[in-house]
């Protein structure tokens, strides 16, 4: 087990240029990892390979570099089937980000199936792009938005979860692992509480992906959604997968290009999954980089990226339990990587500003989780994520330099 | 690029301790909004014969916008609504300017003039301003420096 925990990060860190930077004068102590990950060279070089040696249009060309490209855009998808153990390629559509999938799912999904008096399950630490898409559907259809209240320590309220599975709820969209408290989500529940209802499931796995395992057919999703940009790929570049038989029933998101089977000024006939959901030129580097991305990950393998990021958090948890006034919002038992905290007398932003001159970069603000800072009676916080190349060393520095916030504000 | 300078004392004295700090009745308010950060304030004004009578503020936010908005209701107390309105100006040129530019006719809020050290917190110390204009214009709606 303790072999399990051990990743060999000083060779890790060698592979992300980035991370050579100096801040101020000070080594870059990267802690922003909720809102983007950094870029291995692999990721790097392979995109750029892509554009020096191989870019052309896909699914067009006669031409070899056109076929290249495609077979290297079909491997992208591949490669993510295999990432979340999907069961077929075609259930894998490469979207721009989880923001643009869940968009997808509720304006394609939600014309299906939403109508009026129909109800839409979230809950109350979802991340602004899981509750507006569905705002917005419920506000066009005259339904309904239900929202799990979660507990003190940031854990959703299963008990009231289940009670508001309705025999008018079209869909649950829940976070898989919440951006502004680190909550890991019990997603095998969530789905089988509503599978037991028939009720179809998103999960929203942009903070999952990049620092445990995920396999979509042992959680039984019907949806599972991220961005490339978290999990070390290029930004721009995102994933829905969906199952089959779902995606089949659903309209399609936009028109254009690629998603057609036949144009008359009549009729249009749509192409086959997942070609009917990705209307126009893709991002076609993109893919490719996150395949890269993906390569990387996996050669790491998330179950250890999990044990070690766990360790971390521990450690974490107990430097920052000793910087006198400090709070951590977000204490569930089952958490990632992350540290969302708030000061006495220190507002976040100011935090956020003299950690900088340290060279640590972290978040402060509301996480794009605007209703969740209202449940917790707090304006903002100050939010240390974490991800495979960072060090005890790195919280240590992090330690240090709250205090020295603190001694700027005593 | 000194964190002493963004946070002098008298910035970190008006944090701590807000002047004029409290809601004032049947004046005209405004309320002004960060949506990047979250801070949130209102200021109470009440104008009469074009000249601030009195002036006061509340809200959360960082030591920036709060100790801004604090030196903010100093500094114009008993001036025209023009010199209100210049004083803006000069404050927010002072702001937006290069590092070592002078500082002139800005009284205490020269304290400020370290944020322009700081671009992403420039719109923090404009806050209670860009507030204050739309209790000046009577402007009922939340203005957002977004």
């Amino acid at each position: 087990m303790r072999e399990a925990m051990s990743l060999d990060v000083t060779t890790i860190r060698a592979d992300f240029p980035i991370l050579q930077r100096r801040v101020h004068g000070k080594p870059l102590v990267y802690l922003d990892n909720a809102a983007t990950t950094q870029k291995p060279e692999a990721v790097i070089d392979r995109v750029a390979r892509y554009y020096r040696a191989e870019n052309a249009n896909v699914h067009r060309g006669v031409h070899v570099l056109s076929v290249e490209a495609t077979e290297a855009y079909d491997a992208a998808r591949e490669r993510v089937r295999r990432f979340l153990n999907a069961a077929e390629a075609r259930e894998v559509v490469f979207v721009r980000g989880a923001t643009e999938a869940i968009n997808l799912v509720a304006a394609t999904f939600g014309r299906a199936h939403v109508g009026a008096g129909d109800e839409i399950v979230i809950s109350e630490m979802e991340h602004h792009s899981n509750i507006v898409p569905w705002q917005m559907l419920c506000e066009e259809r005259d339904a309904r938005l239900r929202v799990v209240p979660i507990t003190d320590a940031g854990e959703l309220r299963l008990d009231e979860y289940e009670r508001l599975l309705g025999a008018r709820t079209r869909i649950v969209a829940v976070t898989h692992v919440s951006n502004a408290l680190g909550t890991i989500n019990p997603v095998e529940s969530i789905v089988r509480l509503a599978h037991d209802r028939g009720i179809p499931v998103l999960i929203d796995g942009a903070q999952a992906v990049a620092h445990m395992p995920v396999d979509v057919q042992a959680m039984g999703c019907d949806f599972y959604v991220f961005s490339g940009h978290k999990v070390f790929g290029p930004t721009g570049i995102g994933v829905l997968y969906g199952r089959a038989a779902l995606l089949d029933g659903m309209p399609p998101y936009q028109g254009g290009g690629d998603m057609i089977r036949s144009v008359t000024f009549e009729r249009t006939l749509y192409n086959d999954l997942p070609y009917k959901f990705e209307a126009g030129t893709p991002n076609i580097g993109g893919a490719i980089g996150l395949a890269a991305a993906i390569d990387y990950l996996a050669a790491i393998d998330p179950g250890r990226v999990a044990a070690y990021e766990h360790d971390l958090l521990v450690y974490g948890t107990e430097a920052l339990a000793d910087i006198p006034g400090l709070h951590l919002t977000g204490t569930a038992p089952n958490k990632a990587g992350i540290l969302s905290f708030v000061i006495d007398d220190i507002h976040p932003h100011d935090i956020g500003t003299i950690l900088d001159r340290e060279g640590v970069a972290i978040r402060a603000g509301h996480h794009c989780c605007q209703p969740l800072m209202a449940r917790l009676h707090v304006p903002a916080t100050a939010r240390a994520s974490l991800a495979l190349y960072n060090t005890r060393e790195e919280i240590d520095a992090l330690a240090a330099s709250l205090r020295a916030a603190r001694a700027v504000f005593a | 690029m000194d964190l002493q300078e963004l946070y002098q004392e008298v910035i970190l004295d008006h944090n701590r301790r807000p002047r004029n700090f409290r809601t004032l009745e049947g004046a005209r308010k405004a309320e002004g909004f960060n949506p990047l950060c979250g801070d949130r304030l209102t200021v109470f004004l009440k104008v009469d014969d074009g000249v601030v009578r009195d002036v006061a503020f509340q809200g959360s936010g960082c030591a920036i916008s709060k100790a801004s908005a604090s030196l903010m209701t100093e500094s114009i107390k008993g001036k025209t609504v023009a010199d209100v309105a210049a004083l803006f100006d000069r404050f927010q040129r002072m702001i937006t300017s290069k590092p070592d530019s002078p500082l002139d006719q800005l009284g205490k809020l020269a304290a400020l003039a370290g944020v322009r050290q700081f671009p992403v917190r420039v719109k923090c110390a404009t806050l209670a301003w860009h507030t204050l204009r739309a209790a000046l214009d009577a402007h009922e709606e939340v203005v957002s420096t977004e």
